[in-house]
């Protein structure tokens, strides 16, 4: 069994009678961020000053810009993590999978691609609950391409990425990636839900009769949900932190020691082959968004062209073939090659067309 | 007898629930039979939409997420409580 994925099920929502105690406690973690705040402003600064003055380290070398370069971005990511992946909490203490079965029952296909696209955004999934989670939608009548859109969504498009993207390309490429990567789960869903391939699913899973149990729901004060958000960010930055401080260091020496437009022949544009050999490359290395984007980023900086890296990036954090794996249980194997086809090609038309535009 | 049924694949998350549930059914002094279901097959039954989930006598009290040791306790006195 593969690791959870970054963006796991996490804790759940706590129980109501933790929320006893100093009536204060709960808005604690809200006080802080004015104080990261404070702390992001000034890092740049503290970086140059611990560099060239403290270590005073030559200003041309090439190992000045690298340790310069890890110093600033690892706290900074960091930092942006640890809000982000607060705030995510909070939100998706609002959702869970048997919300959003409900909301996606009896919604037809592209609306239903939709809907399951942004709710996989939101939805707190992990990899594992994969097969569960797919008979559970498709006992209840989903239509097969509705629950793809939702498979896709869920793990290409997280907090983790996103987070990444905006500390270290910005929050233009961030949001670009966020919507492609929607636009591709939508359509590579309502593709399959067009090509009618339900005789490629197990036969076990259409003959399972599951229960449907009620798990009680009850009303949750604000409170809760903030240490929903604490348990996030307990959770994930502790998993995922070394990840970035490995990645950060991958990408500070290429920054620092490849020369420029080192990439460019290879990952440039001019490159078309780049966008699907990317692809082909991404799919079977499984590697999580903290480890990856730092990386992609110092490529892009020597040249690498935006689609040829959007589409890397895609097709590594998107599609895994650990998950592929989990669902052969439940998909035959010309299911899995269909989806695995459709989602890439939706990743290389996005390459190329990034690669047009810009 | 409680009969505590823990689902999941085996990942870290499924362990740590595992562990909580045991830690917890000793601190409240109580026996009960608890038992790792591992099989998909018999998870995906329990109608369940993700991993780890807990089940307390036949019934589903959370799914998808680990739940806190309050939660925990607080189920399995309410099904020792159970007439």
């Amino acid at each position: 069994m593969p690791e959870c994925c970054v963006k796991n099920a996490g804790p759940g929502l706590p129980s109501s009678e933790t929320g006893k105690g100093n009536p204060c406690r709960p808005l604690l973690p809200l006080l802080l961020l004015p104080v990261f705040a404070l702390i992001y402003r000034y890092l740049e600064s503290g970086a140059n000053y611990l560099v060239y003055t403290v270590f005073s380290m030559d200003r041309n070398a090439h190992l000045t810009e690298a340790v310069r370069f890890f110093v600033f971005e690892v706290p900074k990511i960091l930092l942006l993590l640890t809000v982000i992946v607060f705030a995510v909490g909070i939100v998706r203490s609002f959702f869970s999978p048997e919300k959003t079965r409900r909301a996606l029952e009896g919604k037809p296909l592209f609306a239903g691609n939709v809907m399951a696209g942004m709710l996989g955004i939101v939805t707190p999934f992990c990899s594992c609950s994969a097969i569960p989670l797919f008979i559970g939608f498709v006992e209840s009548g989903i239509p097969l391409g509705v629950t793809f859109s939702f498979l896709i969504a869920a793990p290409m498009i997280n907090e983790v990425a996103l987070v990444l993207l905006f500390g270290l390309f910005g929050w233009k490429t961030a949001l670009l990636y966020a919507a492609t990567g929607l636009a591709v789960a939508i359509s590579a869903g309502w593709v399959i839900g067009k090509l009618k391939v339900e005789r490629f699913v197990e036969g076990w899973v259409y003959e399972i009769r599951a229960a449907r149990p009620d798990i009680e729901e009850r009303k949750v004060p604000f409170s809760e949900r903030i240490r929903a958000g604490e348990d996030a960010v307990r959770d994930i930055v502790s998993k995922v932190w070394i990840y970035i401080v490995i990645g950060i260091a991958v990408g500070a020496g290429v920054h620092g020691y490849v020369p420029e437009n080192f990439m460019a022949s290879i990952m440039g544009k001019s490159a078309w082959w780049s966008v699907p050999i990317a692809v082909l490359i991404g799919v079977p290395l499984y590697s999580n968004a903290a480890g990856i984007i730092p990386i992609v980023q110092a490529l892009l900086e020597k040249g690498a062209s935006l689609g040829t890296s959007l589409a890397f990036m895609m097709s590594v954090i998107g599609l895994s073939l650990p998950e592929m794996i989990i669902l052969k249980k439940v998909l035959k194997v010309p299911m899995i090659v269909i989806f695995m086809g459709i989602v890439a090609a939706g990743i290389m038309i996005v390459g190329f067309l990034f690669n047009l535009i810009y | 007898m409680m009969e505590i049924k823990i689902l999941g694949s085996g990942c870290a998350n499924c362990q740590k629930v595992e562990q909580m549930v045991r830690e917890a059914v000793g601190e409240a002094g109580m026996e009960a039979d608890i038992e790792k279901v591992s099989d998909m097959m018999k998870i995906v039954q329990y109608g369940v939409l993700g991993t780890p989930a807990v089940v307390v006598d036949g019934q589903v009290k959370c799914a998808g997420k680990i739940p806190r040791k309050e939660e925990i306790l607080a189920w399995i006195g309410a099904a020792a409580h159970r007439p």
